[in-house]
């Protein structure tokens, strides 16, 4: 067993659990977070995307060794944000949600490409949601929703 | 029940390491998936696990003469956005899984996987990459072909660990890679191709081709690739059916779950001809 700690949507946790425990499952089944679902479970589909030190990453592939000493950013805390009420509104407005199943991990993607570039090109959301599987929408509503989020969050991106 | 460490100090790794117990996670991303358990519970793996991730000494990207040196434990989005990362690994990069996996996986966990279909072990092998390797009171610097001896086999004993890797810069400037997989993006490939070259006038002065996916190991013939330096782009045109017929026994894929023989052999062999053509015709 390892005791790891770490920062969880700015409040500091400490537990003791084997150091290659999935962090996903860390989330999901010890910390009650359920935002971040377990699609493909092998790094394809992005539904468990979470931000570890303001990264991207999936974390049913990322043992929870890796987080130890890190602030993690699930959904459940992005919900907090403005940003979050932006890119809410956009998908709400473009139907860019349907099951359900991958929007917390599209909006995390959406998060990441909007963060390093306000304006971003078509192409460039595309590329930003190439580790995305959304198999309802056929990802246009997604691409315009950010598209949107990204021209009314002027000042928050 | 398996033992996982999180060391303090590079030195500390080392120590662990010369146990001859431990697998080092580096990303994890390859790791994880094939060790890969029932939903909601933990890999399966067969030894202790050493996390390098947080180790100072190998996160560092320095430029040493003409030489850069990557650390053992730097990730994928760091080396595209570092200004000094070769172009053609560049290239490599951006269709390298998706940005959520490029953000953990680790140039040397790639290499250390040694996939045949591992992209970037492509690109080690064009620019003459040479790996430090380093175990406790021990240090060897490799050429990486003789690093990677097959599929999933390196020459990487358990007390070793790959501290860096040195790339040579300022190699070729005019650079051509094609990746062939399922979709664009987080594929893994069926075939890919990598190719560095310079011209001086009309003149040839430098060629390298990489093949990946398509034999146990990454295919380069160097020998080869000195009969055409010297060559007009005229004369490189009338020796493609030579190049052609020189590779086409190099060439030797297998049937698996993303492709099969005959595919991965006419894409080879197109691919290369599409370069000679590119760049001669």
């Amino acid at each position: 067993m390892n005791e790891i700690t770490f920062t969880l949507n700015g409040k500091k946790v400490t537990l003791s659990a084997r150091g290659d425990t999935r962090f996903l499952d860390i989330l999901r089944k010890e910390l009650g977070l359920t935002g971040p679902k377990e699609g493909c479970g092998e790094g394809e589909c992005g539904a468990c995307a979470v931000f570890v030190d303001d990264r991207l990453v999936n974390s049913c592939i990322l043992p929870l060794a890796a987080v130890s000493g890190s602030k993690v950013l699930t959904i459940e805390g992005y919900r907090q944000t403005k940003r979050y009420e932006i890119l809410e509104t956009a998908f709400l407005k473009e139907g860019a949600t349907q099951c359900g199943i991958c929007t917390p991990g599209m909006i995390m993607a959406a998060q990441n490409i909007l963060s390093q570039n306000a304006h971003p090109s078509e192409e460039e959301i595309r590329e930003g949601l190439s580790g995305n599987l959304c198999r309802c929408t056929g990802y246009n509503m997604i691409v315009k929703a950010i598209r949107r989020a990204s021209k009314s969050g002027d000042g928050p991106w | 029940m398996v033992k996982n460490v999180i060391p303090s100090s590079y030195q500390e790794a080392l120590k662990i390491l010369a146990s001859g117990k431990y697998r080092i996670i580096n990303g994890g991303t390859d790791m994880m998936v094939r060790h890969r358990n029932w939903a909601e519970t933990p890999p399966k793996f067969k030894q202790d696990i050493l996390h390098i991730h947080n180790l100072s000494e190998l996160n560092d990207i320095s430029e040493e003469e003409d030489i850069l040196r990557i650390g053992g434990a730097v990730t994928l989005d760091r080396l595209l956005a570092h200004p000094k990362t070769p172009g053609v690994m560049k290239e490599c990069l951006r269709l390298f899984a998706s940005p959520a996996i490029r953000n953990v996986a680790t140039l040397a966990g790639n290499l250390a996987n040694a996939s045949p279909a591992g992209d970037l072990i492509l690109i080690l092998y064009l620019l003459d990459a040479r790996i430090v390797i380093e175990s406790l009171g021990e240090k060897k610097i490799l050429p990486v072909d003789k690093v990677v001896t097959g599929p999933s086999k390196t020459v990487l004993m358990p007390e070793e660990i790959i501290k860096a890797i040195d790339i040579p810069i300022g190699v070729a400037k005019q650079t051509y890679f094609v990746k062939v997989g399922g979709r664009r993006a987080d594929a893994i490939s069926k075939v890919s191709f990598a190719a560095v070259y310079s011209f001086d006038s009309d003149v040839l002065k430098d060629i390298r081709m990489t093949l990946g996916a398509v034999n146990v190991t990454v295919i380069r013939d160097k020998a080869f690739e000195q009969t055409l330096i010297g060559l007009s782009k005229k004369a490189l045109m009338t020796r493609k059916p030579d190049i052609l017929k020189h590779y086409e026994p190099l060439i030797r894929p297998i049937d698996d779950q993303r492709s099969n023989k005959r595919y991965r052999k006419r894409v080879a062999l197109n691919l290369i001809g599409d370069f000679i053509t590119r760049i001669g015709g």
